[in-house]
């Protein structure tokens, strides 16, 4: 009888067992469901913003276009020619008005410079300036750009790193601009999907950091091999390699890569540095595909030395594609959100949200993936991403888009692609081993988000509720305040898909502060310079940016959120040549122009 | 999964010379720990080199959840404590096999393996290999959460070919060799077939069997001698099944194909020898009529 019972419980408790998952699934997708809101002024009053998309109104009608690589890979040409759609934020003009860069990847295709005109409408300008026709079977078609000051005359000029032979576009005071590759030192042809400026030497000129994903020897229109693909789905270690370029100040760079000890072969999809440690010099982090991610501490402008391992973010191999940095705690410190692959049922990667470690700076400098914890982990598959105080609350949010490739709605390559990525070396890195596409999709049609910090160590998504509904494959994301209105707009850039314009509208209750900063010992970019601001008992750190996320760069002015009611007790200021400016109680709701004092 | 009812533990051969004595010890080795050791063998290895697990305190979850399910029920249901090398493996299977960024997975995953062997059960025996059902319930209920490992560690053969030396030598111990053999031999015929009719590259077709998991699948799954058949040529019809189950599953882009023909497959085939054995004793016992 007693037996009889036992196995009466024991059915019971399987049974319970069996229905934890579907409870589990079922409470949080109505958790999901519940963040729908309706009325836009429903939404800015309980999360403090609303998007709306203005592209079209705004005069921007763009649509990315895909390359055609080497018929010997028209089977899987979706996949392979999946990245080149990026975004860079500049006032290239100095008009006070920032301008809007789109690179196109079509061989033919044209880049676009989006003049903003200051009413609210965007004029294509690319042409008439001279980066428009850059994309040509012979010398390669974009996957990105980058803005510097490279020589210091006051305005930004543009590095563009491609799949082919780089650029590097001299601003001729706003008018106009020309193109110096040939005497620059640049590599002649790379397959590149980042780069970033940056001074790692602290010698007031701006440097190039390139990272290689395809093998550098590989011409994507004129394949001698199909072994081009990476010889392992998390541990390749074939492609292409890094390029740190120092600038001679004579217009030209040199190659001081191996110099400085960056030995990487390692899939790069995107970079950024920033003085992660308080040495004053700007350290580099290396989002990986196909493996680890890397970190760099930068040993005074000498050295770099890999510390992934040592640090925690480079231990678990995964599929980094957007490395973007953020006070999300108010700390004083960054952390690196770093972007993977999440396929429910298939592959759950996850994301990365490098944290620092409580007690943990400067040569122990420590990190913890709390991407869970934070409600920040799952994010289909993810490309670019950037934090940004969006809703002027105090707390950095993060804005992140995603898709691979959108087709056929019915119909998953998923099967394929997991067949394929789990086989041997001899077999994934050899491109005629990987079935067709055929028509279909690869995590396609993704839901993008957008994660409210609510400044309690946890991030929400509201994303369909503020009105980012699209389902594009996302690619490049960049924060800007187009209209000078104290707020961050947000654009997307999406594979194959049109140029989203996110205007927008934040609670008139929230303040805000911004900082334009002018180097003069320093880079006149200011790249690397840190403002820490101290407000409500708070402190919060951000740093000029050469580039971000995946294939994008913010605006280079630092804008804050303040919340309600705040009071500034001081601003600190550390450029990039070492110096310490202090503003005390600078005027709140202004953006403030600063020069570096002499 | 389950080396208990393995070969017998064997008595070796007295002998003087120090050579034959080692061979002896080796052959009187307790059987039940081999599987044990080898999978623990493979975990470190690619855990030291490629660092394969999601992190040490999932996997260390899944072990420990296994085994104290393991002890509580079987000193529950049969009063007296278990070997716990079964749960040892089923738990440490799901801590590989299952990717998930959350921990409870691993924990409930341990736990339906473990309980589905005290309900699951005709004439006394459970039908399902324990992480293979735990892990199949996972994948069909909780697939938002929780993947299987389905990539390399590394991609690199020499490993690989490590694994695979070490596994045939002691499943050729326990005598189950027969088994993997089969497998082996019906999938990569099966990737022809495949290959054949969708066009797909035959060394796509091939390439999951060089993966990892295929492995542990081959090794500690399908050979589990608790859920598999008795006689030798009926396991290998087994394995041919389940293989031949896979192939269908792929042919519709099922991606977990291995584990759901292996849940098909093998609880169909020991039902029908449970049921084969019954009828026999049946016939057996029943009185002879002139």
């Amino acid at each position: 009888m007693q037996r009889r019972l036992l196995g009466i419980v024991l059915c019971t408790f399987f049974a319970a067992l069996i229905a934890i998952p579907v409870v589990i699934k079922h409470v949080s997708e109505r958790h999901a469901a519940s963040g729908a809101a309706t009325h836009r002024d429903t939404v800015t009053a309980r999360y403090g913003f609303c998007f709306q998309e203005v592209a079209k109104a705004a005069g921007i009608d763009f649509t990315h276009q895909a390359p055609r690589l080497d018929p010997k890979l028209d089977h899987i040409m979706a996949q392979v020619a999946a990245m080149g759609a990026a975004v860079s934020m500049v006032d290239f003009d100095r008009d006070g008005w920032q301008d809007i860069y789109v690179t196109n990847s079509g061989e033919g295709s044209h880049n676009h410079l989006y003049r903003n005109l200051g009413d609210g409408t965007f004029k294509d300008v690319a042409a008439e300036m001279g980066v428009a026709d850059v994309n040509q079977e012979p010398t390669g078609v974009s996957m990105g750009a980058v803005w510097g000051d490279y020589d210091n005359d006051g305005y930004e000029d543009l590095f563009l790193y491609k799949w082919g032979r780089p650029e590097l576009f001299r601003n001729d005071q706003g008018h106009r601009f020309i193109r110096v590759t040939a005497h620059a030192g640049l590599p002649h042809w790379i397959n590149a999907n980042t780069a970033i400026w940056l001074d790692y030497n602290r010698d007031g000129r701006l440097d190039l950091f390139i990272g290689g994903y395809y093998a550098e020897h590989v011409n994507l229109w004129q394949l001698t091999t199909t072994r081009v693909m990476p010889e392992s789905f998390e541990y390749a270690q074939n492609g292409g390699r890094k390029y740190m370029l120092r600038n001679r100040g004579d217009g030209s760079f040199e190659d001081v890569t191996e110099q400085l000890g960056i030995t990487s072969r390692r899939w790069a999809l995107a970079a950024t540095a920033a003085d992660l440690r308080g040495s004053g010099y700007p350290d580099l982090f290396i989002a990986n595909d196909y493996g680890v991610s890397e970190l760099y501490f930068n040993e005074g402008g000498a050295r770099f030395r890999e510390v992934g391992k040592q640090t925690g973010v480079g231990f678990a191999p995964k599929s980094g594609m957007n490395a973007a940095l953020g006070d999300i705690l108010n700390q004083g410190q960054f952390a690196i959100y770093v972007t993977n692959i999440s396929e429910a049922g298939i592959l759950l990667q996850g994301n990365n949200l490098w944290v620092p470690q409580a007690g943990t700076t400067g040569e122990h400098l420590k990190y913890a993936n709390l991407a869970r914890a934070m409600g920040v982990e799952l994010g289909g598959w993810s490309f670019g991403a950037q934090f940004g105080d969006l809703n002027n609350d105090g707390y950095l949010d993060l804005y992140l888009t995603n898709g691979y490739v959108s087709a056929a709605r019915d119909r998953s390559y998923w099967y394929d692609f997991s067949k394929v990525a789990g086989g041997n070396t001899t077999i994934i890195s050899d491109a005629k081993n990987w079935p067709p596409m055929q028509g279909r999709s690869l995590s396609g049609y993704q839901q993008k988000h957008v994660w409210l910090n609510d400044g309690a160590g946890q991030f929400f998504d509201v994303a369909p509720a503020v009105g980012v509904t699209d389902t594009y494959d996302g690619r490049a994301v960049a924060l800007a305040d187009l209209w000078n209105r104290g707020v961050l707009d947000v654009v997307v850039v999406n594979q194959k898909g049109p140029l989203l314009l996110y205007k927008n509208s934040v609670a008139p209750d929230h303040q805000w502060i911004a900082f334009a900063l002018e180097g003069s010992v320093s880079n006149r970019s200011a790249i690397g310079a840190q403002v820490r601001l101290f407000w409500n008992g708070q402190e919060q750190v951000q740093e000029v940016s050469g580039g971000s996320g995946f294939g994008a760069q913010n605006q280079r002015h630092l804008h804050f959120g303040l919340g309600k009611q705040p009071h500034i007790e001081k601003v600190v200021i550390r450029w990039p040549s070492g110096k310490v400016q202090t503003l005390i109680g600078p005027q709140i709701g202004h953006m403030h122009r600063l020069k570096e004092p002499v | 999964m389950n080396p208990e009812r393995s070969v017998s533990t064997t008595s070796a051969s007295s002998t003087t010379t120090p050579w034959p004595s080692v061979w002896a010890r080796w052959c009187s080795f307790d059987n039940r720990y081999l599987a044990p050791m080898f999978i623990t063998c493979i975990l470190a290895a690619g855990q030291l080199s490629f660092g394969i697990l999601e992190s040490y305190a999932r996997t260390a979850l899944a072990i420990l959840t296994a085994l104290v399910i393991e002890l509580v029920l079987a000193r529950l249901f049969w009063g007296q404590w278990p070997h716990l090398a079964s749960a040892y493996i089923s738990g440490i299977s799901i801590g590989i096999l299952v990717r998930s960024p959350a921990m409870w997975p691993y924990a409930l995953c341990s736990t339906i393996a473990i309980t589905s062997k005290y309900v699951l059960r005709v004439q006394g025996r459970h039908l399902w290999n324990p992480s293979n059902f735990g892990l199949c319930v996972m994948l069909c209920l909780a697939s938002d959460t929780v993947a299987s490992l389905s990539i390399q560690w590394g991609n690199y053969l020499p490993p690989m070919l490590i694994v695979w030396i070490l596994g045939a030598i002691i499943i050729w111990r326990l005598q189950r060799f027969h088994i993997c053999a089969t497998y082996v031999v019906s999938f990569v015929l099966f990737a022809g077939v495949r290959s054949w009719i969708t066009g797909h590259p035959f060394l796509a077709e091939v390439a999951p069997i060089t993966g990892p998991m295929y492995q542990l699948f081959i090794f500690f799954m399908i050979t589990d001698p608790k859920t598999t058949v008795q006689t030798k040529w009926g396991q290998c019809v087994v394995a041919f099944l389940v293989a031949l189950g896979e192939m269908i599953l792929r042919l519709n882009e099922s991606i977990h194909a291995p584990y759901y023909g292996l849940f098909v497959v093998g609880p169909s085939a020991n039902l029908i020898e449970i049921w084969w054995n019954s009828r026999q004793s049946a016939t057996a016992s029943a009185p002879h009529v002139a």
